[in-house]
């Protein structure tokens, strides 16, 4: 992922200068000067290692052991189970596959939703801040709020406006603007899933609003003037000149609120408690239930597995065809 | 600084990098330290002869806070006797038994744990626990210093006990003795049959028969098992086998669900419940009339309920004459003491459980949580005199089951507690609850449970 973000930001910036001719004997000072950057970066790979790779292998490892209540206190001693996990997550004729295979849908719905809305938010606001006014600075850090607060403050002031009876949704709803003869369900159900939905981009949505504002700060002024001279209105200048030029900035941005919602968990979690309505059951929270309810950490860490691997093919997929796409306009 | 200080006099690019290694040096520490305090839990002797024990309490009190007032005075005490500091932190049931797992699985966890009795076997299979011996038992005053259903909530049979009974609890009837009266029923219920028939007096303007914790999997558990019991059913073979889509369980989901879908005495947004305090607050305030919970008394007085205000009965029964397997009205609840397995402190932890299961402390924290002494000894104070207090001590000697004694347990709970609120959230949304939708419920209950193993 990093490495992703890294190329396309690279990408994106300026030409880069040419390097001083190569041709200098100091070949010891080019090796420092060259070093150093790796040097600097160290400490943050030890991290990333630390932090990610290592906890990730273990994973992997677990994902190939029968690890139950009876050998969490020493996992060396489970039992090796092959595939096993694998083969019992994906067997959709059984409830537990049928679970994951129900939930990973779920999950898609939730995630194409939540970004696609939330990235037509935070642009939209974007664009509408882009003109100086007054008040401009305020409204731009108030947008922030959503993003700023804990996930969990967020989160739980949304369940308790959802609550049937004292929520503060059914009041407008049903009992301001009498939309409803009887209160509706938000945290149970159907509705759960827009529940979900409505928090989750709640909480996106200033983030996308955050990386747009500053992908618009890089569009060259002269650009609009020069259009605005040929008579183009606002609509054609947002369409030929805005999102063209914010598209290396959308690359990653889309990307990132996909990963980040698909392997969301705070929400769901905080929203719906330990067992999610099965209308809003998300993959995180799915495997979550598998691994700290049934206390089947071996086929819990398998499907984490299987949810990185698809990750990990949407990620390519994505990078391959947008970055082909940008060469072919290029 | 003395990095910065030398760096003033090198060459400029070789002061930034000189720079960044000193930021990232702090970040590290900083991330470091930070990651120390919190993953902390482990207790260890913190500098010279002075032990601390870390202690996790499960709340019994209505409330985090509740819990501390009541525990800190004991563990002061505690203090003063042997020298030994205790670290409390109170968990909520919703966290409890997950940060039991983790602590387990990682070996990083507290020196004493409070587990809901009904876990045991459960948590016994993983090993978290130091078994009590009987040279241990001997020291706090023998197995017949505890009762026996207490006692016999503390392990799969036949294995060494992983706890010892602190306080003891069981379910009962609680009812709002001004709605009764209003409505004109003058005796409680005590078969399901009267319950519904009075819960369908009861719930008019706003007002409901009976509250329930809807979404709550342990409370909806604890439900199935005694509502299965009384059935005649049971949710595991005498081989620990689960056989859970039974048309006697399948009629004890379903006349618990119907609450809210038949027979429509409780509130449809209980179905929402699940916190383990709504349900209460909505009979502590006279939203509903009836509520079947276990030693509610100290959890009502937090809400603001005096205790002249309601009157405690046993749980109905299937039918007036019910004997045998079928005269079930509870689980045996309650909770036990346990010691990690990982403790550093094995001696001092001890000490703490000995202290615990005083007859002293056993008074002064079943009187403050509204519980039973787990220990014979302590009924002579008059606390434990009281009606309601002798209605909770004859159900637990005479009426009380465990909870199936299987590795399997805790997933039982959550799996069956997971069915049934899926159930309730049909019923509240107005979608037919039927014997298939429950045995289709059930069925896949068991299916995830034998995965589980």
């Amino acid at each position: 992922m990093p490495a992703a973000i890294d190329t396309a930001r690279s990408r994106a910036s300026a030409p880069r200068p040419e390097p001083p001719s190569a041709s200098s004997p100091r070949s010891w000072a080019r090796i420092r000067r060259a070093g150093l950057p790796y040097l600097l970066l160290l400490p943050a790979v030890l991290f990333e290692l630390l932090v990610h790779v290592v906890p990730m292998l273990v994973g992997i490892f677990m994902s190939f052991k029968h690890l139950t209540e009876f050998f969490i206190r020493n996992w060396s001693a489970a039992p090796g189970a092959g595939f096993d996990n694998y083969r019992f997550a994906l067997d959709f004729n059984s409830a537990v596959g049928r679970n994951l295979l129900h939930s990973f849908e779920i999950t898609c719905g939730f995630t194409v939703l939540t970004v696609g809305v939330s990235w037509l938010l935070g642009t939209g606001a974007a664009l509408l801040m882009q003109d100086p006014f007054r008040g401009r600075g305020l409204l731009r850090t108030y947008f922030l709020v959503p993003y700023a607060l804990p996930a969990y403050t967020a989160a739980i002031t949304w369940e308790f406006m959802f609550q049937r009876d004292s929520g503060l949704v059914n009041q407008l709803l049903v009992h301001d603007l009498h939309l409803f003869k009887t209160a509706p369900f938000w945290l149970l159900g159907g509705n759960s899933f827009w529940a979900l939905v409505v928090t989750a981009v709640w909480r996106t949505w200033p983030f996308a609003f955050l990386v747009v504002t500053a992908g618009l700060q890089n569009i060259p002024g002269d650009l609009y003037e020069a259009a605005a001279i040929d008579g183009a209105g606002t609509w054609r200048r947002i369409r030929s000149i805005t999102l063209p030029q914010l598209r290396p900035v959308n690359q990653v941005l889309v990307l990132v609120l996909f990963l980040w919602n698909f392997n969301d968990f705070n929400t769901p979690f905080t929203l719906f408690g330990n067992v999610p309505p099965p209308q809003a059951n998300l993959i995180s929270v799915q495997i979550y239930d598998t691994s700290f309810q049934n206390w089947n950490f071996g086929s819990g860490s398998a499907m984490s597995v299987l949810l990185l691997l698809f990750l990990l093919l949407v990620t390519a997929v994505y990078l391959l065809v947008t970055n082909r796409r940008r060469k072919a306009v290029d | 600084m003395r990095v910065l200080n030398s760096a003033a006099r090198t060459p400029l690019a070789r002061r930034s990098a000189l720079l960044t290694l000193a930021v990232s040096t702090a970040l590290l520490a900083s991330a470091c330290g930070s990651g120390g305090s919190g993953g902390g839990g482990t207790a260890g002797s913190s500098g010279g002869s002075q032990t601390t024990l870390t202690y996790w309490a499960s709340d019994q009190g209505g409330s985090i806070a509740q819990d501390v007032k009541v525990l800190t005075p004991e563990l002061d005490a505690f203090t003063k006797q042997t020298g030994i500091k205790v670290k409390l932190e109170v968990i909520g049931w919703n966290d409890l038994l997950n940060r039991i797992l983790a602590a387990a699985s990682s070996g990083q966890g507290p020196d004493l744990v409070n587990i809901g009795n009904t876990w045991s076997a459960s948590l016994q299979a993983t090993g978290a626990f130091l078994p009590v011996s009987d040279d241990v038992m001997g020291q706090i005053g023998g197995t017949g210093r505890f009762l026996p259903g207490a006692l016999a909530a503390t392990g799969a049979p036949g294995k060494p006990p992983v706890g010892v009974p602190i306080y003891s609890m069981s379910y009962a009837l609680y009812y709002n003795k001004a709605m009764f009266q209003a409505a004109g029923i003058s005796t409680p219920p005590a078969t399901w049959a009267d319950f519904v028939a009075d819960g369908k007096k009861l719930t008019k303007n706003g007002q409901w028969g009976v509250s329930v914790e809807g979404a709550s999997t342990s409370e909806n558990a604890h439900h199935a098992f005694t509502f299965s019991a009384q059935q005649g059913g049971s949710f595991f073979d005498s081989a620990g086998k689960p056989t859970f889509d039974t048309p006697q369980n399948v009629a004890a989901l379903k006349q618990y669900v119907d609450f809210v879908a038949a027979d429509k005495i409780a509130n449809p947004s209980n179905a929402e419940y699940s916190n383990g305090t709504e349900a209460v607050k909505d009979f502590a305030t006279g939203k509903a009339a009836m509520l079947l919970w276990q030693s509610a008394d100290a959890t009502l007085a937090t809400y603001g309920m005096q205790s002249g205000q309601y009157g405690v009965v046993p749980v109905p029964f299937a039918s007036a004459g019910a004997s045998g397997p079928t005269h079930v009205d509870s689980i045996v609840a309650g909770i036990n003491l346990s010691v990690f397995a990982n403790t550093k402190n094995k001696d001092a932890a001890l000490k703490f459980v000995k202290f615990m299961v005083s007859k002293e402390t056993q008074t002064a924290l079943n009187k403050a949580y509204s519980s039973l002494p787990s220990v014979s000894d302590a009924y002579t104070d008059p606390a434990f005199q009281t009606e309601s207090v002798k209605v909770i001590q004859s159900v637990l000697a005479n009426s009380a089951a465990p909870m199936p004694a299987v590795a399997t347990e805790s997933q039982f709970e959550t799996v069956i507690g997971s069915a049934l609120k899926n159930l309730f959230a049909d019923a509240a949304s107005g979608k037919p609850v039927t014997n298939q939708s429950v045995a289709a419920q059930l069925d896949q209950a068991q299916q995830q449970l034998l995965a589980g193993g």
